[in-house]
């Protein structure tokens, strides 16, 4: 009797090791995550514009139909990425995530504080190796680094009323991402 | 034979722990540091990379992009605020005010994250479209007949949770509730 009770704490103590593991190896198998959802919709380094959700159907579970939607699919191997999102009347942001669709960095209209979001988006690697006068230089230049060489970045604007959901479509569809041709050689 | 058969045993508790509290883990949506203000609740650490495992396991699962915490601030409500879980075919009324943001927007979406269909095509409001009391606060009937005022359609669906996010707000990691950070009660008027 005792025996089957020690298997069984044993076992227990067991189970909170495969709990743990596949709670950690989960994001990295999933199929259906966002990432996987709109890899197949966006291509890569382009400004896609998602359609509004609607009950029959929704580009991801949990969008908020008050905004119009697009994201940029990135992939910074072949070099830096730079952004540009004119922002509409009402409310615009730009939202960072990881390739396991963590955020990492968001700007909105207001902390940018310009008619048009501009920045530009690298790994660590990409931002070490600019030269550092460069990087004086550009004080005003926003630079935002990516933990993960493939991400998405959300860009969003708000029509506060169903009327002023054009006016915010066409903010977002005039957005920009384009990859910089050479990382180093812009002046 | 007595050693196989007991570390089969083993093995099956093993797994019947572990992928049993995993799935508990993300059905429940457990994660670490929640900010739950009356029915209300939100995980302010999600949108970060700060974010814990189980919050990003359940962030996988669901598919969802969750809303970055420079950007804005996600509660949801499953419950009223006696506990029940919410009832489409019963009339819930929302009243009081929210946080100061800049921005807020309710949405009405069944639980697994879709937009509920309805006569007249309204999934949630924005901060703007309410009709307010002179004192500021509101009231919105979430219910599946048309009410006066602010009505938000519930499509007669059993259950549903309603998220309320607030953008271009100050409240984060390290809100903790009380006064400064009101959400309306969410109160069952009737139900048949």
């Amino acid at each position: 009797m005792i025996r089957w009770l020690l298997l069984a704490l044993g076992g227990a103590l067991l189970g909170g090791i495969v709990h743990l593991a596949t709670i950690i190896i989960l994001p990295r198998t999933a199929t259906q995550d966002a990432y996987s959802r709109l890899a197949r919709s966006a291509p890569v380094n382009t400004v896609t514009a998602l359609p509004a959700p609607a009950p029959e159907s929704a580009p991801m579970p949990f969008m908020d139909p008050a905004f119009a939607s697009a994201v940029c699919r990135y992939d910074l191997s072949k070099g830096p990425l730079k952004l540009s999102v004119p922002v509409s009347p009402a409310y615009t942001s730009v939202s960072f995530y990881t390739r396991y669709d963590i955020a990492y960095y968001a700007i909105n209209d207001r902390a940018a504080g310009r008619r048009v979001i501009e920045l530009e988006l690298m790994t660590t690697a990409q931002h070490n190796q600019m030269p550092e006068d460069e990087d004086i230089t550009a004080a005003d230049r926003l630079i935002v680094e990516s933990p993960t060489p493939t991400g998405l970045i959300a860009i969003r604007a708000l029509a506060p009323e169903p009327g002023l959901m054009p006016m915010a479509r066409s903010a977002i569809a005039a957005a920009k991402c384009t990859q910089e041709d050479e990382p180093k050689a812009s002046q | 034979m007595r050693l196989l058969l007991g570390s089969l045993f083993a093995l099956v508790v093993a797994a019947v722990v572990g992928l049993g509290a995993t799935y508990l883990a993300l059905t429940r949506g457990a994660a670490f540091g929640p900010l739950t203000i009356g029915s209300w609740t939100a995980w302010p650490k999600t949108g970060t990379v700060d974010a814990d495992p189980y919050a990003r396991a359940s962030i996988a699962r669901i598919g969802r992009l969750p809303t970055a915490l420079g950007d804005g601030v996600a509660f949801t409500a499953s419950a009223d605020d006696n506990g029940r879980p919410l009832d489409g075919r019963c009339d819930v009324v929302l009243a009081g005010v929210t946080p100061a943001a800049r921005f807020w927007t309710l949405t009405l979406y069944n639980l697994d994250g879709e937009l509920v269909a309805n006569s007249i095509k309204r999934y949630g409001f924005t901060s703007q479209e309410i009709v307010r009391h002179a004192d500021g606060s509101f009231e919105i009937v979430v219910a599946p007949r048309a009410n006066a005022g602010n009505w938000l359609p519930t499509g007669g669906v059993e259950r549903y949770v309603l998220s309320l996010r607030l953008y271009d707000t100050a409240v984060g990691v390290s809100t903790k509730a009380g006064r400064e950070v009101p959400m309306p009660a969410v109160n069952v008027r009737s139900c048949p």
